[in-house]
């Protein structure tokens, strides 16, 4: 998207709200609907990428060393990545912004 | 002097989609269907038309697989009826908002319960604003150059919307009528083929159909709306266009005796043949009354009827569909709400008529023009021919 969806006027829509940029629904932050986010404990982690698998929107991201961690423009908070750690090492906490 | 074929108007149709070179026809092939698509599958079967034709399992997927095939930058059409436009419902909004130029020939037939092949409005009532161009015919020449004009208002850039042709059930879509066919390469002339704007393309990737949060939702649907005002004029330049190629020309708004006329009535489709032969009945008597057919429905073309009205001090709408439970009947609804905002003084009466297919005769229609229709507790419109 070149500028903020409420600077569009309806004559800058393609026909059909057609979007012929591929890929831009990364510059759609869609962090904000969360009130929990996940926070691991490293010292539990077995880097055994089960969050990764199972985050529905890939927000779960390979970070250094091989833990992960989760992006926070795009964690929607669902708790997935808690429910399916076998080690407990992923807890949801308020997200107090 | 051109041929004149004998055929009956469903297959008439399907030789026109034919001459527009439809490149997908998706169609369910079950009750209320018509010969329309049937006659489709023969000429694709047989190899007289290039075309993918593709056989669903309801009209939802019969209109879905336009959707697809539009977007995919083929010339699609497709027909129903009845119970098949509501299946469709849903699709029909997503086809018009998509801006896919689709064209349906919608035979008019009425809804179920009590279960109904025939003829009336209530199916495309039902859906009047769905965002597709709505035009009606009064004839089969009218419906097979529809056709053939629809592609080529829908795939206008200026345009880019689903056309619907309305054609009355069994009036016109089973009957025997003299059909002259314009010659292939009069119609390739007119109509060259369709290069959508936008198209789904792997190499070009692109997305359709994209979620509209709240800040570009009512955006999106007033750019949709802008585009349905705006085709009117382009409604009207492919008509008067065919009109100069083709030697038939049509209006948005067709006027009959309406010269001096100050009592007229106003309808949609076949019944206005019926009305007519009720005017020229009058006529005999000394009675001066007009006729007013709207031949576009949607866009609702305002201007028109407006200079249509000029001198008309009393309204006789006539349509085929119940209030259900409104006011008054929707054609009724419609214009006295665009009488009202024009300041209009026009008495305007409401006649419920041609339910389910019944026959309404043109005495009936001397009968109404004699005989007008007071309010009186609390009907607010007359069925014409109701028992009881």
């Amino acid at each position: 998207m070149a500028k903020p969806m409420e600077m569009y006027k309806w004559q800058d829509l393609n026909i059909g709200c057609v979007i012929d940029e591929p890929g831009n629904s990364v510059d759609y932050k869609t962090g904000d609907w969360r009130t929990l986010k996940p926070v691991t404990d490293y010292s539990k982690c077995t880097k055994c990428g089960l969050c990764w698998l199972f985050c529905p929107d890939n927000a779960m991201r390979p970070k250094e060393e091989g833990f992960f961690e989760a992006d926070l423009n795009y964690c929607k908070g669902c708790g997935i990545c808690a429910e399916e750690c076998k080690f407990g090492a992923i807890e949801m906490v308020e997200d107090k912004k | 002097m051109k041929k004149v074929t004998g055929i009956e108007v469903s297959l008439a149709i399907a030789e026109a989609a034919k001459l527009a070179r439809v490149e997908v026809i998706s169609a369910y092939p079950i009750t209320p269907q018509t010969h329309i698509v049937e006659h489709l599958a023969e000429l694709v079967a047989n190899g007289e038309l290039e075309a993918v034709y593709i056989n669903v399992e309801s009209e939802h997927s019969a209109l879905s697989a336009c959707v697809g095939a539009e977007a995919a930058g083929a010339r699609t059409f497709t027909s129903t009826s009845a119970q098949g436009l509501e299946l469709m419902h849903e699709i029909l909004f997503i086809t018009s908002s998509l801006r896919l130029p689709v064209v349906m020939v919608l035979v008019n037939r009425a809804l179920s319960a009590p279960l109904s092949i025939w003829c009336d409005h209530s199916d495309v009532m039902a859906a009047r604003d769905c965002g597709w161009i709505m035009l009606f015919c009064e004839n089969g020449q009218e419906a097979v150059d529809s056709v053939i004009m629809a592609y080529k208002i829908g795939e206008d850039r200026r345009v880019l919307l689903p056309v619907m042709i309305n054609i009355d059930g069994f009036t016109l879509s089973h009957v025997i009528e003299p059909i002259e066919f314009p010659d292939q390469e009069l119609v390739d002339s007119f109509l060259p083929p369709y290069e959508p704007l936008f198209r789904l393309d792997p190499e070009r990737p692109v997305t359709m159909g994209a979620y509209g949060m709240p800040e570009i939702y009512t955006e999106a649907k007033y750019a949709q709306e802008e585009a349905i005002i705006n085709s009117k004029a382009v409604i009207k330049e492919v008509m008067e266009e065919f009109g100069k190629r083709f030697k038939r020309s049509y209006r948005v708004v067709e006027t009959y005796n309406m010269e001096g006329a100050k009592a007229a009535f106003i309808a949609l489709g076949s019944i206005c043949e019926n009305i007519k032969t009720a005017i020229d009945l009058l006529k005999k008597k000394g009675i001066n009354v007009g006729l007013i057919s709207l031949r576009l429905f949607r866009p609702f073309p305002s201007e028109e009827l407006e200079e249509a009205l000029t001198n008309v001090e009393r309204l006789m709408v006539v349509e085929r569909a119940m209030p259900q439970g409104s006011i008054n009947g929707p054609l009724y609804n419609e214009i006295s709400s665009f009488a009202f905002s024009k300041g209009m003084n026009i008495k305007i009466e409401d006649y419920i008529a041609g339910l389910g297919g019944r026959d309404v005769e043109p005495h009936e229609f001397v009968n109404i023009a004699l005989n007008p229709f007071k309010r009186e507790g609390r009907e607010n419109y007359r069925v014409i021919g109701v028992r009881g």
